[in-house]
């Protein structure tokens, strides 16, 4: 892929511009939500889902990237990664631009990303983006942590991804939208620097994609036991 | 400086023993290893140590002090609350460039006044990473109190995280560091006490505005010290029992206001930010960030007496031993339970709001004018109430722009009319959280207290006003003054020969050290020309507190929060005083002729 080195450039040379007079210290920080080994009836996956960011109050470049990678057949499945500009829009809230790009195994796709990221009213953390180019969809994550003390944390999630139009070579129809859920329970052991955590991971496809699914002799829902760690750094 | 050079020459004989010529000091900037007893990390000191040295001035002198950055940054020192010319105020940026590394630089300034200060480096995060020591200037003429002996109680709050990754975390997750979160448990326990409805709508209310009510230490898991010293390490002052000691107490803390007492003893609160005020005697006092108060207590028994200073948020506590001979530890009282913030203390204590209610059990034990204490939990709603005039500090400004009458609260009983009894502090809001009471039920000392022990200028009219909205998002771990931040702002231009009356109105849900750099802060507690003469004014959440300066200092000067991490995020400004003599000296001369 020779396009990341060019939109990390890109994305470098509008931060630059757009720093303040007055220079503060750049902020930087790695974020890993789930870093984890998933155990399923079928197949066992290594995923993860991380933010390493660096920027200013104004505006912050966001690099993420999500993966599963499915250690009994040694495929990527999934590898996707996002070069995200992220400006505050309102006190809880900034929007997003970016580009997405998934290198897994199998067809690469390149879509832009426009987005809101933030946190809603009782403490949800919410994303919710469109991905736009040839194969466009919308994507929307929120996230809660319960405090059963202030170190055991129970963090339920969803994520649900809905195409509008058709990519049969991923195994994607028009409006057959992708639920996975989850609940992690995590302990913070050193600071928040890492909090390991056990639960539970569910996904299932719907409408079109289920059928395709189907089709091809695969599941159209799989649940996981999961072992991994949050890492704040 | 020749003549000065060839005199200490000619004193070098007689003076040999301690190395140093009166009004002449030395300090290394060091890296410095240092060791809590709870963990043991790198840090920065003066002269090896942090604290660093004592240095103690004369009034009336002229002190030299040569600084040598032996780190590998940028370093400077702020001398805290000392009146001197503005380019020696140690401010990088405003003052002078700072001190690069292997530089020495040389402060010259004249010691026109008397009293406990501190001083500590002004870049970055040094401060926090333990760059600071204390300072006491003997007064010219005697002090207007007796004491036998005198100690410095110099309190921090030592993080095992170095400031910078502090600032990092904050802005990434702003409760990084906050453990007293609310937890399912919590919810329980509430439902059980107030019922389903009421516990869930409490848990919807500051859900909605996205704040917590155990957000009153952004910084926790760090380790109190005094003079550098754990509880396990315990500092130890000496004494003779029927002694006056006096205790120096400066808060160097980053980040953390302190409860302190000495359980057993009264305290005469004597001094204030260096200025002597009227002695007033109490049994426990609150000292704000990069506050000091000078107190006297007399401890007549043969035992051990404790230091015992409780963080705000009651994430941690410090016991010194005063003792009356060494090698004794005074037993350490257990900390008290953490308080919680009202929606008093989001400016949001309009009658009817849900989470008014749930407010009293926490924290609420107000003085009655009798003297006992009264939970929050017993109140009847207008017990103990003295509607006296209500001093300055009680007109709060709403969000919706109304100021709120007395008629229009829930809880009467919290409110502090002012008048006799004082049954609340009107220096917090109506209904606070962080209302303090004395650990025994006695006397807690309010900043209505303070009168200052002589005026330091003639009491007038300000010529105007400037309003200054302390502002900030929490979230986002951004802190600004009137919605703006430092890197976008313009300076705030004064005209020498002024007297401004500054008006804090705090916004935000933390309570705000304010501190202005070259000149006075006089606290408006309606004591007209006895208003106490601070460097640092604490502002509390959801309150309007007046200061007033006599502009008599030209140059430019720092003027900013004193919590470290909301200073460098923005709670800042540099002020600029135009006009005025370009001889400082007759400045300093002509102000305290007055």
């Amino acid at each position: 892929m020779k396009l990341k080195p060019l939109a990390v450039a890109a994305l470098w040379g509008t931060l630059a511009i757009t720093q303040p007079l007055r220079a503060e210290e750049l902020i930087w920080g790695i974020q890993a939500e789930q870093l984890e080994y998933r155990v399923g009836d079928q197949t066992d996956v290594l995923a993860w889902d991380l933010d390493a960011q660096i920027g200013t109050d104004e505006l912050k470049f966001v690099y993420r990237t999500e993966g599963e990678f499915e250690t009994s057949g040694d495929v990527l499945e999934v590898f996707e990664n996002q070069f995200r500009l992220q400006k505050p829009i309102s006190t809880f809230f900034d929007a997003v631009a970016g580009i997405r790009i998934d290198t897994p195994e199998g067809p690469d796709r390149v879509h832009g990303v426009v987005g809101v990221h933030g946190l809603a009213p009782l403490w949800f953390e919410i994303d919710a983006d469109f991905y736009v180019s040839d194969h466009p969809s919308f994507r929307f994550e929120a996230e809660y942590e319960a405090l059963i003390t202030n170190r055991l944390i129970l963090t339920p999630s969803i994520e649900f991804n809905l195409p509008f139009t058709d990519d049969r070579e991923i195994d994607i129809g028009a409006w057959g939208p992708k639920l996975e859920i989850g609940a992690r329970l995590s302990y913070d052991v050193i600071d928040r620097l890492f909090a390991p955590y056990i639960g539970v991971h569910y996904e299932r496809v719907f409408g079109e994609t289920r059928d395709i699914v189907r089709a091809e002799g695969k599941d159209d829902d799989a649940v996981f036991f999961v072992v991994g760690t949050k890492v704040i750094f | 400086m020749n003549c000065f050079r060839s005199l200490c020459l000619g004193l070098i004989g007689l003076a040999v023993a301690s190395g140093v010529q009166a009004g002449e000091f030395r300090l290394t900037v060091d890296p410095v290893v240092i060791d809590t007893g709870e963990f043991t990390r790198n840090g920065i000191g003066y002269n090896g140590a942090s604290p660093g040295p004592v240095l103690r001035f004369k009034e009336g002198e002229d002190v030299t002090i040569h600084v040598t950055n032996n780190l590998s940054e940028s370093t400077s020192i702020h001398w805290h609350g000392l009146i001197l010319p503005y380019q020696q105020d140690g401010v990088p940026g405003i003052s002078y460039p700072g001190i690069e590394p292997g530089e020495t630089f040389t402060y010259r300034f004249p010691i026109v006044q008397s009293g406990t200060y501190w001083f500590h480096s002004h870049s970055r995060f040094q401060e926090p990473d333990g760059a600071y020591g204390a300072i006491v200037i003997e007064p010219k003429k005697r002090d207007p109190f007796r004491f036998d002996r005198e100690y410095i109680v110099q309190l921090t709050d030592a993080h095992p995280h170095a400031g910078s990754r502090i600032m990092r975390n904050l802005k990434m997750m702003p409760d990084y560091y906050n453990r007293q979160q609310r937890t399912m448990g919590d919810f329980l326990n509430d439902v059980e006490k107030m019922g389903f409805d009421a516990a869930w709508a409490d848990r919807m209310d500051w859900g909605q505005m996205r704040m917590m009510p155990n957000d009153i230490e952004d910084l926790q898991g760090f380790t109190p010290l005094i003079n550098g010293k754990s509880t396990k390490q315990n500092w130890t002052g000496l004494f003779k029992p029927g002694e006056r000691v006096r205790l120096r107490f400066i808060n160097s803390s980053a980040m953390t206001y302190f409860d302190i007492r000495v359980p057993g003893l009264k305290m005469t609160v004597v001094q204030a930010d260096g200025n002597n005020v009227q002695p007033v005697t109490v049994d426990e006092f609150r000292i704000a960030v990069a506050e000091t108060y000078d107190v006297i207590v007399r401890p007549t028994d043969d035992k051990p007496y404790a230091i015992f200073a409780e963080s705000v948020g009651r994430s941690a506590a410090v016991r010194a031993t005063l003792s009356p001979k060494d090698g004794l530890v005074a037993d350490a009282p257990e900390m008290r339970k953490p308080p919680l913030l009202t929606m008093a203390d989001m400016g949001m204590a309009h009658g009817d709001h849900a989470g008014m209610d749930h407010s009293a059990p926490t924290g609420m034990a107000h003085k009655m004018p009798d003297g006992s204490t009264m939970s929050g939990a017993a109140h009847d709603p207008h017990a103990g109430m003295n509607h006296g005039s209500p001093p300055a500090a009680m007109a709060h400004k709403m969000p919706d722009g109304s100021t709120m009458a007395g008629a229009a609260h829930a809880d009467h009983a919290a409110m502090g009319h002012g008048g006799s009894g004082q049954p609340g502090d009107a220096f917090y809001a109506a209904g606070s959280g962080l209302m303090p009471s004395a650990a025994n039920g006695g006397k807690f000392l309010s900043y209505t207290d303070l009168r200052a022990m002589r005026p330091l200028y003639p009491d007038r009219e300000a010529t105007r006003e400037i309003e200054l909205r302390l502002t900030g998002n929490m979230e986002r771990y951004i802190w600004s003054i009137n919605g703006v931040k430092f890197s976008k702002a313009e300076p705030i231009k004064l005209k020498y020969g002024e007297r401004v009356r500054f008006k804090f109105v705090n916004e935000t849900m933390m309570t705000h050290p304010m501190h202005l750099h070259g000149m006075w802060s006089i606290l408006d507690n309606g004591k007209g020309k006895w208003d106490p003469v601070k460097h640092v004014i604490s502002v509390s959440p959801g309150t309007t507190v007046y200061m007033e300066t006599e502009v008599d200092a030209p140059g430019q000067w720092a003027f900013h929060c004193h919590l470290s991490y909301h200073a460098d995020s923005g709670m800042f400004r540099k002020v600029v005083v135009e006009g005025g003599p370009g001889d400082k000296r007759a400045a300093l001369k002509h102000r305290h002729g007055g």
